[in-house]
């Protein structure tokens, strides 16, 4: 039952993360990317997808997918029908799911961020069905591919369970809001464990909206930077194991890090730019910090949504000040697009596990890219690789449409 | 018996293919004809796809004068007619900011008008690809759009998946309000009509009517006062009641074209949501629809049950298995309206929660087994507003 709630969580669960896997520009795995991460490697190369002649910026953080997909319960014939969204996010659910050391049972939720699916699907549909309408050779396989729910229901496929699987798609915050529902999930005892993560491939589509819009970057990205001037679009996926620490404890499992704090709001200024002061971002910022009860000066690390726009980074800046206040200077912030691009869908999520590498092995991953640091920026950039000790870590997530998330993550041992 | 959660339906909403508002979609319901079909033309085809569209409105709704909707396509204005008439009086109270107002929004096929019309520009010559259009191609702009206009900085959530995703969202929407993160949650759903979408699924049901729309349901939980509008103070207009931020001076007061139903009449409690019974390859459409149905009552004969069949062989076979033995009522919204996806489920509540409000039912039932993602089961009862606490018989 869904609803009403069984009354079994009080106080809240705490909820663990019990398995982690990303894939990014970087790579894939856990392994390559901490590496890049930690050392601020940039990913970000010349895009052969599809063809970027015509467009103004002809670079992004694509993913080399490996040769041959994680060995699963999927038949090779529907593997082979994936699209790229769908390999990205099995091969981040796989790791996952391989280090919790989970088995299948018919209760266990599923909850995806996503903003575009199977959009390359979708784009194929659309080429067929105008240049040859009346072939429709491959057309229901690429409608089926094109759906969110496909891409989450083949995770249930894959690993063999079952339960209720939920899309989110609040745009660049979608990851974000999936792993933060997942959390809420969990907390309140409506599930013991939760597949949750966020995942996008590069699109045509996408790729020429942000390069419509003149949010590309035509020289690099660099958030934060007084000379920024846009984005690098990416892909990639990341997916979590949560559980709560009851459970996690009883099976002996390998903790990973906790999740003690989730912020939501709209920001209603406009469909693609935040308010100058970045009200909503402050506002998830502090109720993540109430839902976690901790401080600002508490974070020992903030990694920003920080996508290299003018207005983003100054509105967050903003936010991050006001909620920092008299703290600012002692709370180091990154944005790790600098490495991989804004991986839109999947950003919430990767950026979680960049946290939960920070967390785990105790250092900072840079902004790399940056050289001249914003002077709106009232809190330290991290330009260099770090060694850090740190307790807690904050991320956010901002998307189209004024969807703002914040997630707070806890050194776990 | 079990002690349930007091979680009010306060006010429902629709645009369908029968009209802007509650009102039409019954009146089409009570007649119980399938409404009639329009003609989509289809590029390199000479055969034209059947749907049922929304009709025109009978005038411009007041609404669309708020500069962020004036470019927003369909989807967006459906689900914000629907969700202001599920609103009724208190979307004045998120306005003035005296009520925290969550909103989910359900689709399947989302913004589909302007991705395709912006993919299309990005194949002739991305370089003068409409930046205007782009973001309007995102799933949550509808969301976004009506977030906007009432002025609400909550949570929101857009939910995309298969038509049971709206019944989903009712359960989220519960949550959020037992756990105090929002004093109310409008969960909407919506889609827009388009021949790329039609021509999809003609692929897998050649007889499928693919309609659109929107239907919205509002929802607040118990012992919760209704602030009265005129004391709010802060957000006054002539009349005395707060004015919504989309009206004011300077943009003109155009006459809506609903139909004034909303909630204040609506006194139904959601009762339950059962599990989502994924289909998946080791459970079948079958097995999820038999799942969803033993987790819902048998049923008495004075009970309802909104089911989604859509007068088809094939897609309704499942369904109509589940349910043999429904011993009550039944209302079939989609053999009217035809197939409206996310709509469609939200036009199944919207239908159910207006059938307790007029008629004979103490209880009603909704079955959503979705297309290709999940079954999955609502049930309202009628309850009396005032009470704070009560049972149910299982």
């Amino acid at each position: 039952m869904l609803f009403p709630p069984e009354q079994r969580c009080n106080p809240p669960a705490r909820v663990v993360i019990t398995g982690a896997g990303i894939v990014t520009s970087l790579g894939v795995g856990w392994a390559e990317n901490a590496e890049g991460f930690r050392s601020g490697r940039v990913a970000i190369r010349l895009m052969t997808l599809f063809d970027t002649s015509r467009q103004r910026v002809k670079v992004a953080g694509q993913v080399e997918l490996p040769s041959g997909m994680p060995d699963t319960l999927l038949p090779t014939r529907h593997v082979r029908r994936l699209d790229r969204a769908a390999k990205l996010l099995l091969c981040a659910a796989h790791e996952a799911w391989q280090q919790s050391g989970w088995k299948a049972a018919d209760d266990l939720p599923v909850v995806l961020g996503t903003t575009s699916g199977g959009m390359t699907s979708g784009q194929d549909y659309y080429h067929q069905a105008i240049r040859a309408p009346y072939s429709r050779r491959r057309q229901p396989t690429r409608v089926v591919h094109y759906q969110t729910q496909r891409q989450a229901l083949d995770l249930a496929d894959a690993f063999g369970f079952a339960g209720p699987s939920t899309i989110v798609a609040n745009a660049c915050a979608s990851g974000a809001n999936a792993i933060g529902h997942a959390w809420d999930l969990l907390r309140r005892g409506r599930a013991l464990r939760v597949l949750a993560g966020g995942y996008d491939a590069l699109s045509q589509l996408v790729f020429a909206g942000f390069d419509s819009l003149q949010a590309l970057s035509p020289t690099r990205c660099r958030p934060f930077d007084a000379r920024r001037d846009g984005l690098a679009i990416g892909e990639g996926a990341a997916v979590l194991t949560l559980e709560t620490l009851e459970l996690a404890r009883q099976r002996g499992a390998k903790i990973l890090g906790e999740i003690v704090g989730y912020g939501a709001a709209t920001d209603a200024h406009h469909l693609t730019q935040p308010h100058p002061q970045g009200d909503a971002a402050f506002a998830t910022m502090t109720a993540a910090c109430q839902s976690a009860g901790v401080t600002p000066q508490q974070i020992g690390y903030l990694n920003a949504h920080g996508t290299g726009t003018p207005l983003n980074d100054s509105a967050e800046a903003a936010a991050i000040n006001r909620w920092s206040g008299e703290h600012a200077a002692s709370i180091p912030v990154s944005s790790t697009k600098s490495s991989i691009g804004h991986l839109l869908g999947g950003a919430g999520a990767v950026e979680t596990v960049v946290c939960l590498m920070a967390l785990r092995e105790q250092w900072l991953p840079p902004t790399s890219t940056l050289e001249s640091p914003d002077p709106c920026c009232a809190f330290p950039l991290v330009q260099k690789p770090t060694a850090a000790r740190l307790e807690y870590a904050l991320t956010n997530s901002f998307g189209f449409g004024g969807a703002n998330a914040t997630l707070i993550l806890r050194r776990f041992g | 018996m079990t002690s349930t959660a007091n979680i009010f339906i306060d006010g429902i909403g629709a645009v369908s293919p029968a009209g802007w508002g509650v009102l039409p979609l019954r009146e089409a319901l009570a007649k119980g004809e399938p409404l009639h079909l329009k003609e989509l033309a289809r590029p390199g085809w000479t055969r034209s796809l059947r749907v049922r569209p929304v009709p025109s409105p009978t005038s411009r709704p007041s609404f669309l004068a708020h500069a962020r909707l004036r470019r927003t396509s369909p989807i967006t204005q459906y689900a914000v007619a629907a969700a202001l008439e599920a609103l009724g009086g208190d979307a004045a109270l998120v306005s003035s900011g005296s009520l925290r107002l969550g909103i989910i929004v359900c689709v399947l096929t989302g913004c589909v008008n302007y991705s395709r019309r912006f993919y299309d520009e990005t194949l002739k010559d991305p370089a003068t690809a409409s930046p205007l259009v782009f973001p309007e191609t995102v799933f949550n702009a509808p969301a976004s759009h009506l977030a906007a206009l009432l002025g609400t900085t909550a949570i929101n959530y857009t939910l995309v998946g298969d038509p049971g995703m709206f019944l989903q969202g009712l359960s989220i929407a519960g949550h959020w309000l037992l756990t105090d993160r929002v004093d109310g949650c409008l969960v909407v759903g919506a889609e827009e009509l388009d021949w790329l979408t039609a021509d999809a699924y003609a692929l897998f049901a050649r007889k499928i009517i693919l309609s659109e729309g929107a239907g919205a349901v509002y929802l607040r939980r118990s012992g919760q006062p209704t602030p009265n509008p005129s004391q709010e103070g802060n957000n006054l207009g002539t009349s005395g009641r707060p004015l919504p931020s989309w009206e004011g001076p300077g943009v003109s007061s155009v006459p809506m074209v609903l139909s004034g139903e909303n909630a204040a009449n609506v006194i139904a409690r959601l009762h339950s949501v059962t599990e989502s019974y994924s289909v998946l390859r080791l459970q079948n459409h079958s097995e999820a629809a038999r799942r969803m149905r033993a987790e819902l009552p048998v049923g008495m004969p004075e009970h309802l049950l909104c089911d989604g069949t859509q007068g088809l062989r094939t897609p309704d076979a499942v369904e109509l298995e589940a349910w043999h033995d429904w011993p009550g009522a039944r209302l079939s919204p989609k053999r009217v309206l035809g197939e409206g996806l996310a709509a469609g489920s939200a036009w199944q509540c919207v239908a159910a929660l207006d059938a307790l409000r007029q008629g004979p039912h103490p209880a009603a039932l909704v079955s959503v087994v979705g297309c290709n993602q999940q079954a999955i089961g609502a049930h309202f009862v009628l309850s009396d507003r005032k009470s704070s606490s009560s049972t149910s018989p299982e």
